[in-house]
């Protein structure tokens, strides 16, 4: 494991990246060794956050687990509530009524470009431009509030239930949301034009901070990282769940394997998810939005269960060993960032630390989401 | 379908498939029938351990194509298979069979492809020596996981190369996912 | 103008007094400004905010001196210093207006850039002094880019200093007067007989650009990137040390400014020769600041290699063509 080392001198210092540290958005650590500005040796130091949600897991019945899962991703937490439910309904065999299904969707894809829009703006922080975060905050105020509307939180959701949701969305929600698209679709363009044409950024990403495809399938990286590499990888798309499969949307997928491909990847997908809500708004069927018939207690029968989502960090994965009774037996997470944080260490050796920190930040770190 | 290839090579990998073959087709059989639930259940409680082998499962149930338990020493050339044939590795787990005094260590793999197929390893080890061997060498992500499963289960990964606690305390001398872990 | 102690002593004190009282607001535009270019509304309370820089200068002075264990005390106390007087210094000789100037030297010029090399002395010490890591990773890079910038800036003023024959600020603002047709800006300059030379707006922007490098303006900022090296140089100062830093590179901006104003933008004198005086003075240097700060608040950081390229590979070859060039059409008219 070395990376090209341009300069080599038989003195390197250690410093502390983290934990903290602005670059690291939380308490994440990395340790690098360096030689003046080159990163001649990467190690990643977990787990100053880590909260052992999978004993939490073990230690409480299906339901009460269901809130520790969005405090996985305080950004995203929609995707990975949605994670548990999915996975309990297929152990437990519980319907989802089809309204249900398409609000869920609904919120999960307004909740990824809310995550998008805020890593977008606290990446080009990181490349030292205050400016967008603002206004991209400003942006993702909207969608909050929309969600808080219904979900009753802004961060932290728990609004689904096994086998439907706690709330009805109503028409002040519906016009509202279709409102927010053409908002949003002139914030994206005018993101482009501040953001992306700047020549200062293009050289800060331009080829730099490279992950092969080969990479990424070494270290199981998924998400915008993998979609980055070329490689055509959406859970959403090749492994359909919830009513996916019955909307019309692209992935975007770049083969520069730079920080700018990631970047461009995630920009494209909030104009994609800007897609999946007009659809599921036009699409939205009246209905029920709970099961009639379900379970009192959720005791999914004995066996082993999987369930991968895609959040708006990669696949996020929920494995259940079941005994049958109220509690898991075993209650797994497999968190995307994980995966992808764990290629840095080896990524960023003989890199400029300016451009490994550029590399993390295109990355999409969520620290509470690796640390777990 | 890769499916199919993937369960030929571990077929052809484990060494007695004669057993393993029938097991399989009733557990299939009793998933796909309606009634899964308690069926299952029955299937499962006379035959507590399960036998290695491959096991073909019904992705709408499980959430996963194929399900292959083996033996720790067989563990590399399995893996080494997927690698072959463009897997990623999604994550490396472990459950703990107190009742069966062993340590399961859980290998999930999925594809990039559309050509979906979502592969399990499981691994058993005695309890009070968990030793398996690393895979890290095959799959760098390998890792961060390894290191997780050792913090959570004391699972021993043989040749990992920098086997310390990774998200508890460096100094931690207890393993919380013990199912006779006291706080 | 004979420089006797009292003069001098005079001078020092508006010119401290200037400085200081440009730093803190300028502190204040800027936040304005970075509000009203984020829409929001920055600090506003209390007569739009007036009172928020004695508020701050307040706060900065009553908090404890801190010195991290290690450090080298008397470079760390020694370096906020040496950031803030030399840019007070060099307002000495900055000629206002016409009457305006605390003392007008034949080498001017050169007076400036000697004290402005200091600016990147204090990063050093600071951050060397102050025994920590991001602190020396980001003097190193200071320094690098403050040698690296004064170069082609230095090679700039040697062209204007040819094309006007002289050193002395005074006359080089005076040499402009009349209207901007005069300015050095533009290719055309009547002030010392006619003159076509075609590169001066280049010469121009590589000075602004040299200008923004040489007080650690965003996109250069990398002694101070916040998001690589914590707070660089400045990481472990707080209270008045922090202050004096944050002082001296808005004063340093104020002296770029002026520079830049008395070298191309023809000083006091008014765009079409009327009224000339220091109202213009000033409504230059603070349209200037303004574009700093904009700047500021719109780009990203560069890289240091790309800061560094920039300089050596476009910045130095281009003022030097630019110098055989202003010497060539010296020889022609």
């Amino acid at each position: 494991m070395s990376g090209p080392i341009h300069i080599r001198s038989d003195e390197t210092f250690t410093l502390n990246v983290g934990p903290q540290h602005p670059a690291t958005h939380g308490v994440l650590r990395v340790k690098m060794e360096m030689d003046g500005e080159y990163i001649v040796k990467a190690e990643t130091v977990l787990g100053y956050i880590h909260r052992m949600h999978e004993l939490m897991g073990e230690n409480r019945t299906y339901p009460q687990v269901l809130p520790n899962l969005s405090r996985l991703d305080y950004l995203g937490a929609m995707g990975y509530t949605h994670a548990h439910v999915l996975a309990i309904e297929r152990a437990a065999s519980i319907e989802v009524p089809e309204r249900a299904e398409y609000i869920r969707v609904l919120m999960v894809e307004l909740n990824r470009i809310s995550s998008h829009l805020f890593w977008f703006g606290a990446f080009v922080m990181d490349l030292g431009g205050f400016t967008p975060l603002m206004y991209a905050i400003e942006d993702r105020e909207h969608i909050l509030d929309l969600m808080e509307a219904v979900t009753g939180s802004r961060l932290t959701y728990c609004y689904f239930r096994f086998g439907g949701l706690y709330n009805d969305v109503d028409d002040d929600f519906i016009n509202a949301t279709r409102a927010v698209i053409p908002r949003l679709r002139k914030s994206l363009k005018k993101y482009d034009a501040l953001v992306t044409g700047n020549i200062i950024f293009r050289k800060r990403l331009e080829g730099i901070g490279p992950i092969s495809a080969e990479m990424c399938r070494k270290y199981g990286a998924t998400g915008p990282v993998a979609r980055g590499a070329g490689l055509d990888f959406d859970v959403r798309k090749n492994e359909p769940y919830s009513v996916y499969s019955e909307f019309d949307f692209d992935i975007p997928v770049y083969h520069e394997c730079d920080s700018l491909a990631r970047y461009n990847v995630r920009m494209d997908e909030m104009e994609q998810s800007l897609r999946i809500i007009e659809q599921a708004l036009d699409k939205l069927p009246e209905g029920p939005i709970m099961p009639k018939k379900k379970p009192k207690l959720i005791k999914p029968p004995k066996g082993d269960y999987y369930q991968a989502v895609e959040t708006a960090r990669g696949s996020f994965g929920i494995r259940i060993v079941s005994d049958g009774t109220k509690n898991a037996y075993r209650f797994k997470l497999r968190s995307p960032t994980y995966s992808n944080m764990s290629l840095f260490d080896e990524a960023c050796e003989g890199m400029m630390i300016m451009d490994a920190l550029a590399m993390m930040g295109s990355l999409d770190l969520v620290i509470p989401e690796i640390d777990r | 379908m890769i499916k199919d290839t993937i369960k030929q090579a571990f077929l052809d990998l484990l060494p007695d498939p004669e057993p393993i073959i029938e097991e399989p087709v009733v557990e299939a059989a009793a998933n796909d029938t309606a009634e899964d639930g308690k069926k299952k259940k029955a299937v499962k409680k006379e035959e507590p351990p399960r036998v290695n082998g491959v096991l073909e499962c019904d992705h709408a149930a499980h959430g996963y194509d194929i399900d292959v338990q083996l033996e720790p020493g067989e563990l590399l050339a399995a893996v080494m298979i997927l690698d072959k044939n463009d897997f990623f590795l999604e994550s490396i787990t472990g459950v703990d069979w107190i009742k069966e005094k062993q340590l399961e260590s859980v290998y999930d793999f999925s594809r990039y492809d559309f050509d979906q197929c979502r592969v399990v390893i499981r691994t058993r080890t005695p309890r009070d020596n968990p030793n398996i061997p690393t895979i890290s060498k095959i799959y760098p992500g390998a890792n961060w996981h390894e290191r997780e499963t050792h913090d959570f289960f004391g699972i021993k990964f043989e040749g990992h190369p920098h086997l310390i606690p990774l998200l508890l305390p460096e100094d931690a001398d207890f393993h919380p996912l013990l199912k006779d872990f006291k706080p | 103008m004979d420089l006797t102690i009292f003069n001098a002593v005079i001078a020092v004190v508006i010119a401290i007094a200037f400085a200081a009282a440009n730093a803190a607001y300028l502190v204040l535009a800027e936040r304005r400004g970075a509000g009203r270019i984020q829409r929001r509304p920055g600090p506003n309370v209390n007569l739009f905010g007036l009172l928020q820089p004695p508020a701050d200068g307040i706060k900065l002075m009553t908090k404890q001196l801190m010195i991290p264990g290690g450090a080298d005390k008397a470079l760390f106390m020694v370096a906020p210093v040496l950031a803030m007087a030399p840019a007070i210094m060099s307002f000495v000789t900055i000629p206002f207006s016409n009457t305006i100037v605390a003392h007008s030297m034949n080498v001017g010029v050169l007076m400036i850039f000697a004290f402005a090399s200091f600016g990147g002395m204090a990063i050093l010490l600071a951050g060397w002094g102050s025994r920590n890591k991001y602190g020396v990773m980001a003097a190193v890079r200071a320094v690098s880019q403050n040698i690296s910038y004064e170069v082609p800036m230095l090679i700039t003023v040697i062209t204007i200093v040819m094309m006007t024959g002289t050193m002395n600020l005074h006359e080089i603002a005076s040499l402009q007067s009349g209207g901007f047709w005069n300015w050095n800006i533009f290719p055309v300059s009547m002030s010392d007989g006619f003159m076509l030379q075609p590169l001066m707006p280049i010469s121009f922007l590589i000075f602004f650009i040299c200008s923004l490098a040489e007080t650690n303006r965003a996109p250069f900022d990398l002694g101070e990137a916040e998001s690589e090296l914590v707070a660089g140089f400045h990481t472990e100062y707080g209270s008045m040390g922090f202050g004096l830093f944050f002082m001296g590179e808005y004063a340093n901006i104020v002296i770029g400014a002026s520079l830049i104003t008395i070298l191309f933008l023809g000083g006091w004198g008014c765009p079409f020769g009327l009224y000339p005086g220091v109202w213009w003075f000033l409504l230059k240097i603070y349209l200037l600041i303004f574009s700093f700060i904009w700047i500021r608040w719109t780009f990203p950081r560069t890289t240091i290699y790309g800061l560094l390229n920039l300089s050596w590979k476009i910045l130095i070859p281009i003022s030097l063509f630019n110098l055989l060039l202003t010497a060539g059409l010296l020889k022609v008219f």
